[in-house]
């Protein structure tokens, strides 16, 4: 019955084309305006990293100025200092994974192929438990161990993109880049990642490509004088003469993987008592505020999905509710300007509820039509935003997933706006049609 | 075959009452050709649509086949028209967007038959009425008595053993209303009861017993001696 019924909607959507027309544009609109906020939204609002968003924590430490909070009311900075972040790494009690970091900017050649344009590098310095606390997948080789960390060694894991663009793809685990007079030795190269928002660093921006290559964090410090840092510097004094690094400026990140409650309780009365000590050096002069978010909090307290965002997503919702309430009324004159053949299929034998059935599969099809239409109209909705606005350049996207909600959206959209029309026309009285026909 | 007992049906507005059945009874036997004649206004289409399970009535008891049909719910009334009943109107009633093959096939549609054996009845039931060669026709490319000899088909599809008939030939000139009557008098030879409403008092005189309504009662009945005595010739014909 539901192939007859679905070839009884074709035929009945040709029939009165120009009507179907207008029922198709009304939802593919809805439905246009509706995934195109929907997508952004739910690219913004994902969890970048389901599986163990739980489990990751960043550190933040009170550092700033004694007379004013970071933001208000009172937030501690959502980044450390340079010498804060190497100390919680070296200092972490064992067994707990960590990973210290801050943007670095390079430019990477490759010295046995000079044939190769250099590259600019937005690169990341971190520590060894990056990889596997993040899940960085790898499509060659991997990581680098704590030996590395500890001796600064000269390793280096690129990105795929940067692979192909240095390597043309191939694996070059165990070749060179060059920076400036340093060889790094390639260890490792990244596959696909993409974790978006870009959690682990959200202060150059949430939704920023990810890294180019990654070093390892002593490396930089040695270099600190020679390589850039990449991504923004806070601060609440000048820095001192001994440099950035020194100073209380605030670029770095930390993260750490605390597996269960009690593991956060110790973590943080870790973190009390080394702000304490660092009160005793006359550092850390506001109270003790240290704080541990988990990748969630973390997004929802920088403030990832703005306020405009979610208000976009419900007015284009209200959009939507009003395209249909339009189709309701298109659907009602179509359904009921029909009512002559409805009236001569329930005296031959058809029962309300088929009837009602076979309106319902036809509205169904009508707003799996408005579903494609308005994929359609998504599309150039994200392009449009892409080119509004570059910081949306990776949110704006469809992907499969959001194609299928677009159609399950329009066709239950469909179904919803037919339910009243498809009741009233199983409703009709078929004598007083059959007469009149 | 069909037993209506004191049914009565009152149609309402806001502002008035019509009676459209008063006490109305009536008792016809299996293979029979009934015609209900009477002037306008008199309650002929309302009875039709109570027998044929198309609306409700006020009071009264309906039997048809032998069950009651006064409480039932919509999904067994359906089956009923489905299976026991078929329709064929003054207007023809075809759907015009479906061809004369789809048109006979929508009772069988919802009667749930697969496809090998609705492809055979519809087949059947257009070389019954002369119109096999015309399946792939739309309606409106055909005659209105070809266009009634459709709705017959479609009417006989399902194999009814109650025909309803509501003006069949009102919309036919004389030669295709001839035509269709004979039509309806082969169908009652074969067993099918036909109850036809007609204001044409010379198609009411080719069936076995006219029913003349008034003011949503049965005033009169007359047994045409001729036609009865070609039925029961029949009948007896077909129990040898």
């Amino acid at each position: 019955m539901f192939a007859y019924h679905l070839r009884l909607a074709l035929r009945s959507l040709g029939r009165t084309p120009g009507l179907s027309a207008l029922m198709v544009v009304a939802i593919g609109l809805g439905i246009g305006v509706c995934m195109t906020m929907l997508s952004v939204y739910a690219l913004m609002a994902g969890d970048p990293i389901p599986h163990k968003s739980d489990r990751l924590y960043a550190v933040q430490l009170d550092n700033w100025d004694p007379n004013q909070p970071f933001n208000e009311p009172n937030e501690p900075p959502n980044q450390l200092t340079w010498r804060d972040a190497q100390a919680l790494a070296e200092r972490s009690p064992a067994g707990i994974a960590r990973a210290a970091m801050s943007g670095v900017g390079v430019v990477f050649e490759v010295p046995d192929a000079p044939e190769v344009r250099p590259e600019i590098v937005t690169g990341r310095a971190t520590t060894g438990d990056f990889f596997a606390m993040f899940d960085v997948p790898f499509r060659y080789g991997g990581g680098w161990d704590k030996l590395a960390d500890a001796d600064a060694a000269q390793v280096v894991v690129l990105s795929r993109e940067l692979n192909d663009g240095l390597f043309g793809g191939e694996n070059s685990v165990g070749r060179s880049v060059r920076v400036g007079d340093t060889y790094l030795r390639v260890v490792g190269v990244v596959d696909d990642w993409d974790p978006t928002p870009r959690f682990y660093d959200l202060s150059s921006g949430a939704f920023s490509p990810v890294d180019d290559a990654f070093v390892p964090l002593s490396l930089f410090d040695r270099h600190r004088e020679d390589w850039g840092i990449n991504g923004s510097v806070n601060c609440f004094e000048p820095p001192p003469a001994e440099g950035i690094f020194e100073s209380e400026c605030v670029f770095t990140q930390f993260w750490v993987e605390l597996p269960d409650e009690t593991s956060v309780r110790d973590y943080h009365a870790f973190l009390d008592a080394y702000v304490q000590e660092q009160k005793q050096l006359g550092r850390f002069q506001r109270p003790l505020n240290n704080r541990l978010s988990d990748v969630n909090e973390w997004l929802d307290i920088n403030e990832v999905v703005q306020d405009d965002n979610t208000v976009l997503l419900g007015l284009s919702f209200m959009f939507l509710a009003v395209c249909l309430l339009n189709t309701v009324g298109l659907l009602l004159a179509k359904f009921l300007g029909r009512a002559g053949d409805v009236g001569v299929r329930r005296a031959l034998g058809a029962s309300r509820a088929v009837v009602f059935q076979q309106h319902l599969i036809e509205v169904g099809v009508l707003g799996a039509i408005g579903g494609v239409v308005g994929l359609g109209l998504a599309w150039a909705g994200l392009a449009g935003v892409r080119s509004l606005y570059a910081d949306y350049e990776r949110v704006a996207q469809l992907n499969l997933e959001l194609v299928a909600v677009a159609i399950g959206l329009a066709i239950l959209a469909g179904v919803i706006a037919g339910l009243y029309p498809a009741w009233r026309i199983c409703r009709i009285a078929p004598a007083v049609y059959l007469k009149t026909q | 075959m069909l037993k209506m007992n004191s049914v009565s049906k009152i149609y309402r507005t806001d502002m008035v009452q019509t009676s459209a059945l008063r006490e109305f009874s009536l008792e016809i036997e299996e293979g029979e050709f009934v015609a209900v004649t009477g002037p306008s206004g008199s309650g002929k289409t309302t009875f039709l649509n109570i027998a044929g399970l198309l609306e409700t009535f006020d009071s009264g008891s309906y039997e048809l086949d032998g069950q009651d049909v006064s409480r039932l719910g919509d999904d067994a009334r359906s089956r009923i028209r489905n299976g026991k009943i078929g329709f064929i109107f003054q207007g023809f009633n075809l759907i015009p967007d479906l061809n004369v093959f789809d048109n006979v096939d929508v009772p069988l549609r919802y009667r749930g038959m697969g496809k090998a054996q609705r492809e055979q009845c519809i087949r059947e039931s257009l070389e019954l009425v002369g119109l096999a060669a015309r399946m792939k026709h739309l309606p409106a490319q055909l005659s209105g008595g070809q266009q009634q000899r459709v709705a017959i088909a479609r009417a006989l599809a399902g194999g009814p053993r109650f025909l309803l008939a509501d003006e069949p030939t009102g919309n036919l000139d004389s030669v295709m209303a001839r035509q269709v009557l004979e039509l309806l008098e082969q169908i009652n030879s074969l067993g099918t009861t036909i109850v036809m409403v007609t204001h044409d008092m010379e198609l009411a005189r080719r069936a076995h017993r006219n029913v003349h309504m008034l003011d949503g009662q049965v005033t009169d009945f007359t047994e045409f001696d001729a036609a009865l005595r070609l039925h029961q010739e029949r009948v007896a014909l077909a129990g040898a």
